[in-house]
């Protein structure tokens, strides 16, 4: 018999739920009772405690399942979906974690409880791989939906236009269908994870209050053991890499300065397959810091707070908060003073339009005001990550991995521009980084198997991974790629490696098209079309597709061209087509990693 | 000879089936701006060397970037004749699809350089419609005939160019493939045919010229074959034949030299054509297959004597030349500024550095001549010497063409000693793949400082002749001028001393792999020396010969 909390101690449940602790714990041996009570510990770390205490009662509840469907292309959803999962489980509720993109749309139709967690991609879009679901669902021929029970989070980034738009579309359309909203909507910024926290938990508590009592012993244990904790870096304790190599890859002349870095992942406990991207934990550039606090005019050593604690002004800026990108919060807290800015937010096309090409400087400059320090750092979202793909094979590259990046750097309204974690990557000796796994795309298993890769620019980073880590392991499988970029001369991104591998037969084939050569423009879906016939024939052999790159023109023009291509060589309707490349889709065939 | 084997390159002309190779596929090719090597040298016979940028070379391969290749593209022009409206077409290719200048060569042609692999096909095109073209300006074959650009007898100019031009069109390559490739000509059913050449062409390059004394401005003695032409009351009676000249050699190799050609007789106008066929022929049929080093008329007739090459040649044309003629050469520099000739027409020769043709600062040579061809009623001639001759000017047009080129700060650009007016430099850095040492961007720094050197001893309009070249292929035909400097290494020379002013004599090695420094330091004492103690009408080679070496002027 295991030994009781002392009664003297007023424990702070109600008896019921004493007593269902009582319950769960009765047959734990002494190693499930001390990982327990390390757990809850963890849990209250955690500020979740009341949320895992709370539903005790229910604990011996838990009666039918619930199910958290996530989609994702960068992992955020499915860490909060995996969180929620874990608070469930704990609270001793019977929990699956779907991911949307390998989900038959209509099997919702049988579901009685669920959470959403809705990234928005694209220029409003769904993350790739969940398309069929959400254009079954919110479609016309949607059937209706009075038994499910669900709530919603959206997860976005206000500085697009169409924030979190994928999650309202889903929860009205849901509430439209007749299905019952358990907890209201939230909708998340990038800097998503406390409000998260704090939805997932009273989403729990809800699932726990209303499930009714019964108790299944030996799914407790197992329920408690289920708990995944996994050791490798994550955006909140990332490894410091050293930065062995960068060099400019882009030629003189260039209009644009592209550098292959190559970072040293020795001991970080990171293993990544290709197609996996790196996370980089930025800090701002120092000249941009300085340049934004002479344009509000404040002093960088006045002391102001970030999430409790308490730091020069600077080092705020420097390190915590987001001074390249606007975000909708800061534009609305400026606009509040021009009458302009509100026009911006009311129009769709200026708001994106002014996203794009402007950074926080140009906002304060253009739209000046008094700032308060504590009134800035507060106003400001707090500095994300930045992901790249990574270039290499991690076979060929033992404890490294290497990144294709960009530098935004720029002059525009006369002022010097910087991209924060471009900039801070060439310049640092080292960076934080954390793995972002993509199992979304991926090198076919079967290395026999032919692939076409379609990337412009930087898009062309995971595919260098792709062709050396074919080259690496002898997969006799063809490959293909179809590239893109600006002038042949200059901005021909690993030409030489390209030519090796083409001559030693592991590059089958490569197209290119570079827009800025010719009288007339051309990009990589008119290589796409002018190959149809060989482009069908490939998809015809089982080949995968993949698409890298910009997300806002690309990755829709291959899309197109893609859909013109089958349906002009396979002579199919326009609704076959589109089907065909459903099925591709579905079957994992085509996969996208634009951003 | 027979017993060596032949030269991959002999196997690859005759497997190119008539110069063809795969040059179409490598042009297609979007992945590199090069060519397969095998269509890098099948792509000579049609008038280009792929090369790329030396200076960015290295830094380039850093960005995992292939070099930055481009290409040098030759015309081939007969005597170096232009009108304004071929000329206009050369401008307007060298700015849209060249590097943005024109170079006028050694040879009197026209190059361009920087031309990237997608513009070969427009360029070639556009040559081809301004009745032009490249085929032959390089390659295994007969290159552009050169011939003295003018002559106070412009009735003999005339027949001798005419003559020249006769020689380059019965001797240029007859294979279809240069028209299915470039002009989108109809493929040849069948076999094609080369004539004269077979398909395998010639052992080596082979060049011709025609001189008209008393200017030896084409170096008639550096060339295959050479003809200096003979006139009998002021027309053209014939030619005396020289064979078997040269400059081209590599460092290290003895068995590599330049060579001075031979006079071995006369032939008249209507034999001219023949001797020039079966000179070719000869050397067509004898000439070292195996070792492209050895493989030029030149060493043909030192392996097998003068008098072997003589009787095969009067075999050949089933007649003996006659004696050679009694001719007199009394320069071979350009004579600038304004001439007349006795039809009454002007003549203006004007001096462009190292023959590049471009817009630098406030000398717009470039846009000056591409104004002067809208307007100019004549034509324009390359010199053997780089430098150009705007041609046929009538009397009321002088004014214009005067103002016009002072506009654009061209004549601003003719003042200088004779020395550096006089100088020739090859292409060298940074286009030319075989340049050991920088020529063409030194030559304007080397020609100041002698000026100064020259200038301190009171030798300033001396005429002597200086020539740089890279390396020692000698493409600025170094060996035959008073002082050279052959490349060695970037920043080094070979100083050569002692060739005559009239190019009939070779110099000599005095110094080996110098720096600037040492040029000079040698230079400033035999200028010194030469100020002091020239015997009476001594030109400085001669002087030197003497003094240096301590041989006598023949
Ligand atoms: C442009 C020019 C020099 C100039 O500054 O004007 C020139 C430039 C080159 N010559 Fe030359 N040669 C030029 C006149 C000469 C002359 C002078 C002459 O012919 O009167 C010679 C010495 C005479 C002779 O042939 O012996 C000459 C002897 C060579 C040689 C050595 C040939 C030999 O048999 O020894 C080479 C190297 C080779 O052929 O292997 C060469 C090769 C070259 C190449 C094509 C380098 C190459 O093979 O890759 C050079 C291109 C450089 C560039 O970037 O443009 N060039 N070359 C002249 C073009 C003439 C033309 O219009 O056809
Ligand atoms: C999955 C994924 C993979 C990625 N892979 C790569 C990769 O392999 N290589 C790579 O380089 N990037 C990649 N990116 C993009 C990368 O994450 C960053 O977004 C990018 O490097 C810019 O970040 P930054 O911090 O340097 O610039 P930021 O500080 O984010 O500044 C960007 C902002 O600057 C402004 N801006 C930028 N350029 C201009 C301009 N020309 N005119 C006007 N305004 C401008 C815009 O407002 C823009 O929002 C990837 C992104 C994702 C999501
Ligand atoms: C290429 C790209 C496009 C995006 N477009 C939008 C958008 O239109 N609206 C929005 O609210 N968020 C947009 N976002 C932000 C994402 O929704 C946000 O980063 C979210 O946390 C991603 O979730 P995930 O990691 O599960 O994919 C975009 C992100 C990327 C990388
Ligand atoms: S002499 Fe040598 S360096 Fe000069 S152009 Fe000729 S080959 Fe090139």
């Amino acid at each position: 018999m295991a030994a009781v909390p002392n009664a003297k101690v007023e424990p702070p449940l109600p008896n019921a739920g004493l007593q269902a602790l009582r319950e769960v714990v009765a047959d734990f041996d002494y190693d499930q009772l001390l990982w327990a009570s390390g757990y809850l510990a963890g849990l209250a770390r955690a500020g979740v405690a009341a949320a895992a205490a709370a539903p005790a009662p229910a604990v011996a509840a838990g009666a039918d399942t619930w199910t958290v469907f996530y989609a994702t292309e960068t992992g955020n959803a499915r860490r909060v979906a995996q969180d929620l999962a874990e608070k469930a489980r704990a609270a001793g509720l019977a929990v699956e974690v779907q991911d949307l993109a390998d989900y038959k749309p209509k099997a919702l139709s049988k579901v009685a409880n669920a959470v959403f967690v809705v990234p928005t991609h694209g220029i409003g879009e769904p993350p790739d791989g969940s398309e069929l679901f959400f254009e079954f669902w919110l479609g016309e021929r949607a059937p209706r939906l009075e038994q499910l029970r669900y709530s919603v989070l959206a997860l976005g980034d206000s500085s697009y236009a169409d924030f979190c738009v994928m999650g309202q579309r889903l929860d009205e359309r849901l509430r439209a269908l007749g299905a019952t909203p358990v907890v209201e909507r939230i909708d998340c910024d990038v800097d998503f994870e406390a409000p998260a926290a704090e939805w997932t938990d009273k989403v729990v508590r809800h699932a726990a209050e209303t499930a009714q009592a019964l108790a299944t012993p030996a799914a407790r244990p197992a329920h408690l053991h289920a708990v995944p904790k996994v050791a490798a870096p994550t955006r909140e304790r990332p490894f410091q890499a050293e930065v062995t190599v960068n060099q400019p890859i882009t030629g003189l002349g260039s209009t644009k300065d592209v550098r292959h870095i190559e970072l040293d992942l020795e001991g970080s406990g990171i293993a990544y397959a290709p197609g996996d991207s790196l996370g980089i934990v930025p800090q701002n550039p120092e000249p941009l810091v300085a340049a934004l606090l002479a344009t509000v005019k404040l002093d960088g050593a006045t002391e102001v707070t970030v999430n409790g604690t308490t730091m020069p002004l600077a080092t705020a800026l420097a390190e915590h908060k987001e001074i390249t990108v606007v975000s909708r919060p800061l534009l609305e807290h400026v606009a509040q003073h021009h009458e302009e800015l509100r026009d911006v937010l009311a129009e769709r096309e200026r708001l994106t339009r002014f996203f794009a090409t402007r950074q926080v400087i140009d906002l304060f400059a253009d739209y000046p005001k008094e700032w308060q320090p504590q009134e800035l750092v507060d106003a400001l979202r707090r500095l994300t990550p930045r992901l790249y793909s990574i270039a290499s094979s991690p076979d060929a590259n033992e404890g490294e991995a290497h990144l294709t990046v960009s530098v935004v750097r720029y002059e525009l309204y006369g002022r010097e521009h910087w991209g924060a974690a471009s900039n801070f990557l060439i310049d640092a000796p080292s960076v934080p980084v954390y793995l972002e796994p993509n199992d979304r795309f991926r090198l076919p298993t079967d290395g026999d198997v032919p692939i076409v890769m379609v990337g412009a620019g930087t898009g062309v980073a995971p595919f260098r991974a792709f062709v050396e880590h074919r080259a690496e392991h002898g997969h006799r499988g063809d490959n293909w790629l179809v590239y893109g970029d600006r002038c042949f001369a200059t901005d021909f991104l690993y030409q030489l490696e390209w030519l090796r591998w083409r001559k030693e037969g592991v590059l089958t084939r490569m197209d290119v098209a570079f827009s800025r050569d010719g009288a007339e423009k051309v990009y990589v879906q008119h290589r796409l079309r002018e190959q149809s016939r060989r482009l069908y024939e490939w998809l015809e052999r089982g080949a995968h597709f993949y698409v890298c790159g910009d997300a806002e023109r690309m990755a829709g023009d291959v899309h197109q061209a893609l859909l013109d291509v089958v349906r002009q060589e396979g002579g199919m309707s326009e609704e076959r087509a589109q089907e065909y490349v459903a099925e591709l889709k579905a079957q994992k065939r085509y996969q996208r990693d634009v951003y | 000879m027979s017993a060596k084997p032949l030269s991959d390159l002999e196997a690859l002309k005759k497997r190119s089936n008539y110069l063809r190779g795969t040059i179409e596929q490598s042009l297609a090719d979007p992945l590199t701006g090069s060519l397969h090597e095998d269509d890098v040298k099948l792509g000579k016979f049609h008038g280009f060397y792929q090369q790329d940028d030396r200076d960015v070379r290295a830094e380039r391969t850093r960005r995992k970037l292939e070099p930055a290749y481009q290409f040098m593209v030759r015309v081939r022009i007969p005597g170096g004749i232009a009108t304004p409206k071929q000329w206009l077409t050369l401008d307007r290719l060298a700015t849209t699809h060249g590097n943005g200048t024109l170079r006028l060569t050694t040879r009197q042609a026209f190059q361009f350089h920087g031309v990237l692999k997608r513009n070969l096909k427009p360029v070639i095109r556009s040559i081809n419609d301004a009745l032009l073209s490249t085929i032959a300006a390089c390659g295994d074959v007969t290159r552009n005939v050169m011939c003295a650009p003018l002559a106070e007898l412009s009735e003999v100019h005339e027949a001798a160019y005419g003559i020249a031009t006769a020689i380059s069109r019965y001797l240029a390559p007859k294979t279809r493939a240069y028209h299915e490739i470039w002009l989108d000509g109809e493929k040849i059913e069948g076999e094609d045919h080369e004539p004269i050449y077979g398909d395998t062409y010639m052992p080596r390059k082979f060049k011709i010229t025609i001189a008209i004394p008393p200017s030896n401005d084409v170096d008639v003695f550096a060339h295959d074959l050479g003809f200096i032409a003979i006139e009998k009351e002021g027309r053209l009676a014939g030619f005396n034949v020289v064979v078997g000249g040269g400059m081209g050699a590599t460092h290290g190799e003895p068995a590599t030299y330049p060579r001075v050609g031979d006079v071995i007789g006369f032939c008249t106008v209507e034999q001219t054509l023949a001797v020039a066929e079966h000179v070719v022929g000869v050397q067509r049929d004898f000439g070292d297959r195996s070792d492209r080093k050895h493989a030029r008329l030149k060493y043909t007739i030192d392996d097998r004597g003068l008098d072997w090459f003589k009787d095969e040649l009067h075999r050949r044309l089933g007649f003996p030349l006659a004696p050679a003629k009694p001719y007199e050469f009394t320069s071979r520099g350009d004579r600038f500024g304004w001439q007349q000739t006795r039809d009454g027409r002007w003549h203006l020769t004007l001096f462009v550095p190292a023959g590049r043709v471009q817009d630098t600062g406030e000398h717009r040579v470039l846009t000056g001549l591409r104004e002067l061809a809208r307007i100019h009623e004549g034509d324009f001639r390359l010199t053997p010497n780089q430098n150009l001759i705007v041609a046929n000017i009538p009397d009321r047009e002088r004014a214009r063409v005067e103002r016009l080129l002072d506009e654009h700060g061209v004549q601003r650009l003719q003042s200088g000693s004779p020395l550096k007016l006089q100088a020739l430099a090859c292409v060298a850095l940074p286009t030319c793949g075989l340049a050991m040492a920088e020529a063409e961007r030194y030559l304007p720094t080397l020609t100041d400082k002698l000026d100064a050197l020259l200038e301190r001893h009171g030798l300033r309009d001396e005429p002597i002749s200086l020539r740089v070249s890279g390396c020692p292929n000698g493409c600025s035909r170094p060996y035959l001028a008073e002082i050279a400097l052959v490349g060695k290494a970037v920043g080094r020379y070979n100083l050569f001393l002692g060739g005559d002013a009239l190019g009939h004599r070779m110099n000599r090695l005095a110094e080996e792999n110098v720096d600037e420094a040492r040029i000079l330091a040698v230079l400033d004492r035999l200028f010194a020396e030469f100020a002091a103690g020239r015997a009476p009408g001594e030109s400085f080679g001669d002087f030197a010969r003497r003094t240096v070496f301590h041989e006598e002027a023949a």
